[in-house]
């Protein structure tokens, strides 16, 4: 089970408080109408689906109910960082050279 | 050399050290007709019957670790046909059908055992759903029938039928001929055929890359043990195959979950069948040794890690233990978890790709190793003709659906 901290309440919580959501950062387009079948499509069913780090939505169901983001390397299950809904991405490049806090 | 009764007996008076090896194990080649990358079920499957059937031999199936090391050796081996579209009728049933010869085509014992399943109903939707499989698959002439709670316990005599239970049992759809089958003889029965058959099966030999030529068409792979050419290259990776797509410049619609089973200490025969509840995820059936095998649900969260939480598969054996009060007692002995390629549809895909040279089978989740023969059959037709077989070709329903 994993040990996520909540960038709302600060604080480490079981992963059985929490509900994922799929990968962060998926734009729906502004203007839906302009949008055709395949780039629906890109929007609907294709993910990055990484090897390495991944930017994940998670929302904290069972604690503060509110929605944030997370960079988790998927080959250790680590988190690496999580991060406020509408924060932008941090630089994996950045906190790999910060030192693992 | 053949299994046959005389060689059984000769090799068994002389103590058994005279077996030949299985299969080779050869460096690779500069080239190669084509290639499969993956060594499972599906992959060597794919190679066998490209051998067979389409007269391929130069072919070699790569893969990084060992050939079944993938979900083929680690999954709960449930096989059943009864699935709901005429599409995965389709597939599933060639699957069923090739299971049944299989031990023969191969000279191999696949220990294919038809028992049956049984799919446990727990409320009004399960029953709907349920019945509504049981109509469409006899329409189809695959077997499925409807069963009271009574009869589902005179089936699996360990099954708890009380209502009293958090999610009593109101019905079960039971399919006869399904069953299981050895996983790992799967795959060493589909890897000595193909050997046999010229192909060169490369183990500990990861695909890291995806070379084009100028047309952009597929000129071969590189690896851990170089550059080998080819111009049909067939990825067969299961959970990574998003990874080994994306050497192409291939983006797929498929997520990467942990999926995850276990096993308790060896008993005797107790069950007699292969019990399924999708509705609470437990999955049990008894393996030959008399362990009680375990399939537990998938993580929330995309995973390459071949781990799962340990919350799933306690979440399993509390419905586990809830559905067969007699196993509450039994100590597991082994937990494993293995990377399921998930589609949105959670239907597979076999076909071509944008890339000339380049095919792909992958999408089997949770569920494909019931399909191994006739996913590998299918598999190999689309290879060999560059064209995907009629099973998995595009269905004439969608394509002439209004709108697209
Ligand atoms: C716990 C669990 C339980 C399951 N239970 C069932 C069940 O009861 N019934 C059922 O029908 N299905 C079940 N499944 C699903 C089933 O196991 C799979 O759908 C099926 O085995 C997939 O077979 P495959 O040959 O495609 O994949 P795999 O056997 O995973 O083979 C893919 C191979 O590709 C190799 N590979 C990956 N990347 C590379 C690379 N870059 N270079 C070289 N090689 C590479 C891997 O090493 C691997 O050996 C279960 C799965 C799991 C994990
Ligand atoms: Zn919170």
């Amino acid at each position: 089970m994993l040990l996520i901290p909540c960038p709302w309440c600060e604080a480490e919580r079981p992963e059985l408080e929490f509900r994922y959501g799929g990968e962060a950062h998926v734009a729906r387009a502004a203007d839906p109408a302009s949008v055709d079948d395949a780039q629906w499509a890109q929007f609907l069913f294709f993910r990055t689906n990484p090897r390495g780090l991944h930017a994940e939505r998670w929302r904290h169901v069972a604690g503060c109910g509110r929605f944030f983001n997370c960079l988790r390397d998927t080959v250790s299950d680590r988190i690496v960082a999580t991060y406020k809904a509408g924060e932008p991405r941090p630089d994996a490049g950045a906190l790999a050279t910060g030192g693992a806090s | 050399m053949r299994f046959s009764l005389l060689s059984v007996a000769r090799q068994g008076l002389a103590g058994n050290e005279g077996w030949p090896e299985q299969w080779r194990s050869p460096e690779p080649k500069a080239a190669y007709d084509a290639i499969v990358v993956g060594a499972g079920g599906h992959g060597l499957g794919a190679a066998y019957y490209m051998a067979r059937e389409h007269g391929l031999r130069n072919v070699a199936v790569l893969d990084k670790g060992w050939l079944g090391g993938g979900n083929t050796g680690r999954n709960t081996t449930i096989i059943r046909s009864n699935y709901l579209w005429e599409e995965s009728e389709a597939i599933y049933e060639h699957a069923m059908k090739l299971w049944e010869g299989l031990a023969e085509e191969l000279n191999y014992n696949v220990m294919y055992s038809a028992r049956g399943v049984m799919m446990l109903a727990h409320n009004t939707h399960d029953v709907q759903s349920f019945q509504r499989h049981v109509a469409a698959n006899q329409l189809a002439g695959i077997d499925n029938e409807w069963l009271t709670p009574q009869e589902a316990k005179a089936f699996c005599p360990i099954l708890n039928i009380e209502k009293t239970i958090r999610y009593p049992i109101v019905g079960a759809a039971l399919q006869r001929r399904g069953g299981t089958a050895r996983h790992d003889a799967v795959a060493w029965g589909y890897a000595r055929g193909a050997d046999r058959l010229g192909v060169d099966i490369i183990q500990n030999c990861e695909v890291k890359g995806i070379r084009r030529d100028a047309s952009g068409a597929v000129a071969g792979v590189e690896t851990t043990k170089g550059f080998i050419a080819t111009k049909k290259l067939g990825v067969v990776a299961a959970g990574n195959t998003s990874v080994v797509m994306g050497m192409a410049g291939v983006r797929m619609p498929l997520e990467s979950y942990p999926l995850q089973a276990l096993v308790s200490e060896p008993v005797k025969p107790i069950m007699p069948c292969v019990v399924m509840s999708n509705t609470i995820h437990a999955y049990m059936s008894q393996s030959d040794k008399g362990e009680m095998v375990i399939g537990a649900g998938t993580d929330a969260y995309t995973s390459y890690s071949q781990t799962g939480g340990l919350h799933i598969a306690n979440h399993t054996l509390d419905a586990i233990c809830e559905l067969f009060p007699v196993v509450r007692r039994l100590r597991m002995l082994r937990n494993w978890g293995g990377i399921v390629d998930v589609t949105p549809d959670r239907s597979p895909i076999i076909g071509k790709t944008p890339v000339p040279g380049l095919f792909v089978n992958c999408g089997w989740g949770t569920g494909g190793f019931k399909a191994t023969p006739g996913s590998a059959h299918v598999f190999a037709h689309t290879v060999a003709t560059g064209e995907p077989h009629p099973i998995a070709a595009p269905s004439i329903s969608i394509a002439s659906a209004p709108g697209g």
